[in-house]
């Protein structure tokens, strides 16, 4: 019989550290296949954060490193400056980029740094137990917003409209992970992303909509569901910049 | 070879070029501003690469990432710029990276004082960052020893695979010497071996991964057994220090740094008066030079004087230790900003030789 799917080489052979339900899992195998369409392995550095994405380390055949809470960007930076051969891909949760790690994004992305970023969004701390994020929805549960988040805590942070007010970023887009046909765009996305910085057009952007059954205490569908009816609402999908369309 | 008459932090900067530096992140900061300005039109001329971070958090951050890439690295700073930094230095130590750090120290605690201080001894030595890690601390008394200490803290670092910290009073960063430069080293980028690889990736090692949590407990333990045999290694090989004066010393003074430049003057001048002075001077702080503490014999040494730019007096608990109580300690220090003089120094040996003597 022919064998028309198999596992990535840029993945390892093992289980992920997600959650059943998580969306994480199918961010690494798409991210994988790229890796292997463009025979970038032995090329690649996964600049993983603190917080579950992480868990990557479990997932990637490539180079890579766990850097600091929210420094990503900063230690990508460091590694893309002294080795430009490389294809430097960095991933980062909501909390991590958007909370503690604000700072290192915002001026990468000013840098204009030739990174892809990958960020991770599912509106919650995952890893430490679903506490509530920069992303959170208003009237969304976390363990430290019990009765869901209210005003007083601030307002969703969108993080691709952010990036848009700076001149540098080449790229920028949201996707979801919600449907095969969303997974298929986002793949796309992260195409493009990674080929922006293997032509140095400088920095992409490419924010994935995700879910956390566990810390949203939901089923895997009901999850779905949730993304559908109210994130989705709050985080627009689409092309927020795209340099090479001008 | 020709001398050159530069300012301190300008011959730290060229240094470490020399020494094979060919990336610089960092963060401006009171008093050591001309160690960035200098290295950002110095490393493009060789090649090398300069980023102004955002932060100190963020430099710091960067330098863990160029030397991932196997680069030699230099950040400055000062005292609350490496409070910031803290988290990463304790990560470029409990990574195995080798990186220098530059503390030209200024009066603290807190944001302190701009004016040059020996006020980070504490954090400099005891770690500054959690958990428990350790990494040489060299600390030049005159531009010159600036100089030859921060080529050589290259060295160290990829030698022992550890970040290398210089601290320097600010007075060394400020104060224009005539100084000669060592010769320019070649410098390549050097993929080394990552101990977490093991961890992450066994079956793979050749995959460069770096992670500073171990989740396998017993990997873990097995790595904090590596870095505290590296730790004792240093300790063991890197002592150094400066002994002025002291085969019949009766009056020790122990300082360094700017501290340790008065200090010897004011050895001179009491040895003129017949009153038998000496100075040890530690040239890295860690590890301290104990030994050259418990040698003192009792019977000749009638008191010791520690000697810091700081209130309160920090170093004094290495002295303590090396001396053991068999000798009487002196402390005494100015902070803020301010300094002693030599004659300070010697007025403070004669009155504790009155008090000594009633």
């Amino acid at each position: 019989m022919e064998k028309i799917y198999s596992r990535p080489k840029a993945l390892q052979n093992r289980a992920t550290g997600y959650c059943p339900g998580c969306l994480h899992g199918t961010t690494v195998k798409i991210i994988a296949e790229l890796i292997d369409e463009f025979g970038i392995q032995d090329s690649t550095v996964a600049v993983l954060p603190i917080g579950c994405s992480a868990l990557d380390c479990w997932s990637f055949e490539t180079d890579m490193i766990i850097s600091l809470h929210g420094r990503a960007p900063a230690t990508a930076t460091g590694i893309k400056r002294n080795a430009p051969e490389k294809t430097v891909i960095v991933i980062q949760g909501d909390g991590d980029l958007a909370s503690i790690g604000l700072a290192e994004i915002m001026h990468a992305a000013n840098r204009g740094e030739n990174l892809t970023v990958i960020f991770m969004n599912n509106g919650i701390f995952g890893m430490t137990g679903g506490q509530m994020a920069p992303t959170t929805l208003i009237g969304q549960k976390a363990t430290t917003a019990q009765g869901g988040r209210t005003e007083a805590h601030g307002y969703p942070m969108h993080m691709c409209e952010i990036l848009n007010e700076l001149k540098a970023p080449y790229y920028i887009q949201r996707c979801a992970m919600d449907s095969p046909a969303h997974v298929r765009e986002a793949k796309k996305a992260i195409r493009k992303g990674l080929e922006n910085q293997m032509n140095g057009k400088g920095f992409s952007f490419i924010e994935l909509m995700s879910n956390c059954p566990t810390n949203w205490s939901m089923s895997a569908e009901k999850s779905i569901e949730y993304m559908r009816e109210y994130t989705l609402k709050e985080f627009q999908i689409g092309v927020y910049r795209d340099g090479g369309e001008k | 070879m020709s001398k050159l008459f530069i300012k301190g932090n300008e011959a730290i900067a060229e240094a470490a070029v020399r020494g094979g530096c060919r990336f610089f992140a960092g963060y401006p900061i009171t008093p050591q501003n001309e160690i960035p300005e200098y290295m950002s039109r110095r490393l493009p001329e060789v090649g090398g690469v300069f980023v102004q971070g955002e932060s100190e958090l963020a430099s710091i951050n960067m330098i863990y990432g160029a030397a991932y890439a196997g680069v030699s690295s230099l950040t400055s700073s000062s005292g609350p710029g490496l409070s910031l930094m803290a988290e990463g230095i304790s990560s470029l130590a409990a990574s195995g990276f080798p990186a220098v750090l530059v503390n030209m120290m200024r009066g603290g605690p807190g944001t302190g004082a701009i004016q040059g201080a020996q006020m980070d001894y504490m954090q400099a030595t005891r770690g500054g960052g959690h958990g428990g890690y350790r990494m040489p601390v060299l600390a030049p008394g005159s531009v010159q020893e600036a100089v030859d200490l921060v080529y050589e803290a290259f060295d160290i670092a990829w030698k022992y695979m550890t970040p290398v910290l210089v601290v320097a009073d600010g007075y060394i960063g400020s104060v224009m010497e005539a100084v000669e430069l060592p010769p320019m080293k070649e410098s390549k980028r050097k993929e080394f071996p990552l101990y977490t690889t093991v961890h992450l990736n066994p079956e793979n090692p050749h995959r460069r991964s770096s992670c500073t949590m171990i989740t396998n407990e017993v990997d873990h333990e097995e790595w904090n057994k590596v870095q505290a045999a590296k730790y004792e290694k240093m300790a063991e090989e890197l002592v150094r220090c400066e002994e002025f004066m002291m085969e019949d010393a009766e009056y020790v003074m122990v300082a360094y740094g700017t501290s340790a430049r008065v200090a010897r003057n004011a050895v001179i001048s009491l040895r003129e008066q017949g009153i038998k002075a000496g100075l040890i001077r530690p040239i890295l702080i860690w590890p301290y030079p104990y030994e050259a503490l418990r040698k003192l014999d009792p019977a000749k040494v009638k008191n010791i004087f520690c000697l810091e730019l700081s209130i309160p007096a920090q170093m004094v608990e290495d002295v303590r230790f090396g001396v053991y109580d068999r000798i009487p300690v002196t402390t005494y220090g100015r902070s803020a900003g301010l300094t002693f003089s030599e004659e300070d120094v010697e007025e403070l040996v004669k009155k504790t030789i009155e008090g000594g003597e009633k």
